[in-house]
């Protein structure tokens, strides 16, 4: 019997730390870090919550294209595909034609993602070497361009988040199997 | 004969100056049946090894080093060990290798895996796929961390060797790039099975399950998606549903027994299995939890697909199921009528592959091919069909059927639901032409 509680014993010993380790959670490993160290990085969201300080205008915009962004995407935002700049404006409207053409003015659904990929890793030639208020300026410009905001429009955290993108409702969740797929008729739609 | 290394030498009468292209020589396939009517495939052959070969300077293949080839290797002592410097390298006689994309910058371009060359399930590390956004970062490990913060408990950071301290798993799965096929939507473009479907390559990775990370920061309650971020110049941003994260993500370290290779992510590489690959986060350097997705350029601007009716699909993340004919394959020649083993792939980003058909006739009959190997979830499966060809035009095809019941649809089906103009996420049934002659070729039926 002693044995036996032995072998209990020994068996709950043995259990013991995959019984621990299977709390909620572990901080034995990896080192806690700041606020102040995150700060580093950064994701803007489409309520803009994280938007950083600073501003620009269409006009400050349109020097800073001319001098960093024109080369690859075009003086006049229309793309160099040798350069492999796409096109940034236009094409508002072709999304359901033969030949779409997907821009920032025609596709992008939130203006917090065109702050986000000009801050995070534009220019090509010099990713991440853009300051906010040359992001805000730059947004404004393009945006303007595409006539989605006003060009005396002033950008900053507080008006980029309000701006409403032409192609902001385009958008479905469509994760998940095609269920359109399944259809028996095949004149099928895509669902709605 | 020589000891010596040689990184250059004059290739013999005998040396491998075909200017085949990849998956253009069927003789690789048939040595057997080479052995049957080797007359006829003598006469094939003969055009493709006409090029020029005496006194000509020859450079090793990429991965191989060149040594002189003796005439009898059973009368002369062979190399040492260790002259590799303990790092070995593929046979010289040993060519394929991935072919890039005509794009108008390297640094945002892909290369696809020889698919009609590779042996096995598993994708040789060298010859796995590249789709990258910002070129391949050279990145130190020791001062490479993983940052995991927002919605947990603890904001931390791991560095690689805490990463590797942890428990791993090792499992195998595919990766298909979503714009894999993506030339097929409207007419048959790519010429051979490397460009139409090469952007998938099936790997064996080693990680930490992102579950087990998740226990040393604490999840909070409204954890719902996670960011995960490159260290690339792309900074490459992906949303990820965390039920994905927290049933079979791997933060992988490991690549077929050996460290990730740079261009796979070297040395931290998000691993979903199943997803598209844009969303396995290479370089990964931070997750970020958060309530609700980020709505990035990739996952907006970029990684959507687009409908006849003008609306876009986001999110679309799993990978369909899929097969392809890897021989016979486009630019391929049959020698003459006889018999030949079909061999392909299969694949699903929904689970196991389940079931795959294979029909001669481009569609009207069906049926079940051989599964060479025993199916793995999210993971490739090669298949082979026995087929005797009786010289007469024929259109191959396969289909795929995953367990949970999705079978591969048709190009009529797919285009009837999603247009032409989705760009992502083609997985229709691949036709492969076989005219009279033995020529192999892409064709839509």
């Amino acid at each position: 019997m002693s044995t036996f509680r032995g072998l209990c014993t020994a068996i709950l010993f043995c259990l013991w730390p995959a019984l621990s380790h299977a709390g909620n959670t572990d901080a034995s490993v990896g080192t806690p870090v700041s606020s102040e160290e995150l700060a580093k990085f950064f994701a803007i969201q489409p309520d803009g919550a994280t938007l950083p300080p600073g501003q620009g205008t269409a006009a400050a915009g349109r020097e800073i294209y001319a001098q960093r962004c024109a080369h690859c995407h075009g003086e006049h935002l229309e793309g160099i595909k040798e350069a492999g700049g796409p096109v940034l404006a236009g094409g508002r409207g072709s999304l359901a034609t033969d030949r779409p053409l997907k821009s920032v003015e025609s596709y992008w659904p939130h203006a917090s993602t065109l702050f986000d990929y000009i801050w995070r890793t534009m220019p090509f030639d010099q990713p991440g070497s853009l300051t906010p208020d040359e992001v805000y300026a730059l947004s404004a410009y393009i945006l303007s361009v595409g006539k989605i905001i006003d060009d005396k429009q002033v950008l900053d955290a507080k008006t980029l988040r309000k701006v409403v993108m032409p192609n902001a409702k385009g958008f479905f969740d469509g994760s998940g199997p095609e269920l359109d797929m399944y259809r028996i008729n095949q004149s099928a739609s895509p669902a709605k | 004969m020589s000891l010596n290394r040689n990184t250059e030498a004059t290739a013999g009468p005998s040396g491998d100056d075909c200017p085949c292209k990849d998956g253009m020589k069927p003789h690789l396939e048939l040595d057997r049946r080479k052995l049957i009517f080797s007359a006829a495939a003598a006469t094939a052959a003969a055009p493709l090894a006409a090029a020029p070969a005496l006194a000509e300077k020859k450079t090793a293949p990429p991965g191989a080093v060149l040594y002189d080839v003796p005439d009898d290797p059973t009368k002369e002592m062979g190399r040492g060990v260790h002259e590799d410097n303990g790092y070995g390298t593929r046979s010289q006689f040993e060519t394929e290798v991935r072919v890039k994309a005509d794009r108008p910058l390297d640094a945002t371009s892909w290369t696809y895996t020889p698919l009609a060359a590779t042996i096995g399930n598993l994708t040789p590390s060298g010859l796995h796929f590249e789709r990258h956004h910002g070129g391949i970062p050279t990145i130190d490990p020791a001062r490479h961390e993983l940052y995991v913060h927002g919605l947990v408990d603890i904001a931390k950071k791991f560095t690689i060797a805490e990463i590797k301290s942890l428990p791993s798993v090792t499992r195998r799965c595919f990766i298909e790039c979503s714009g894999n096929t993506l030339d097929e939507w409207s007419k048959p473009t790519g010429k051979n099975v490397q460009v139409t479907h090469g952007l998938l390559s099936t790997t064996e990775w080693t990680g930490v399950p992102f579950a087990t990370l998740a226990r040393h920061v604490g999840l909070q309650e409204n954890a719902a998606w996670v960011l995960a971020e490159g260290a690339d110049a792309a900074v490459m941003t992906r949303s990820i549903p965390i039920g994905k994260l927290m049933s079979d993500a791997l933060i992988a370290y490991g690549q077929n027994g050996e460290a990730l290779r740079p261009e796979q992510g070297y040395p931290l590489r998000l691993i979903l299995p199943g997803f598209e690959g844009n969303t396995q986060i290479k370089w990964l350097r931070r997750l970020q939890v958060s309530d609700r997705p980020f709505m990035t350029h990739e996952e907006t601007a970029a990684y959507t697909d687009l409908l006849k009716d003008g609306r876009a699909k986001l999110f679309t993340l799993e990978m369909d199921a899929k097969s392809v004919i890897t021989f016979p394959s486009g630019e391929m020649m049959l020698p003459k009528p006889g018999h030949y083993l079909i061999k392909g792939f299969a694949w699903s980003g929904r689970g196991r592959v389940y079931a795959v058909d294979v029909s001669l006739d481009g569609g009207k009959t069906w049926a079940p091919a051989r599964l060479d190997n025993v199916p793995e979830p999210m993971s490739t499966v090669r298949f082979s069909y026995p087929w005797h060809w009786d010289g007469k035009p024929a259109i191959l095809q396969s289909r795929c059927i995953d367990e949970a019941g999705n079978v591969q649809p048709t190009r009529s089906e797919l285009i009837s639901v999603r247009g032409v103009n989705s760009v992502y996420h083609y997985n229709a049934i691949q036709s492969w032409a076989v005219a009279s002659d033995g020529s192999v070729s892409n064709v839509h039926v």
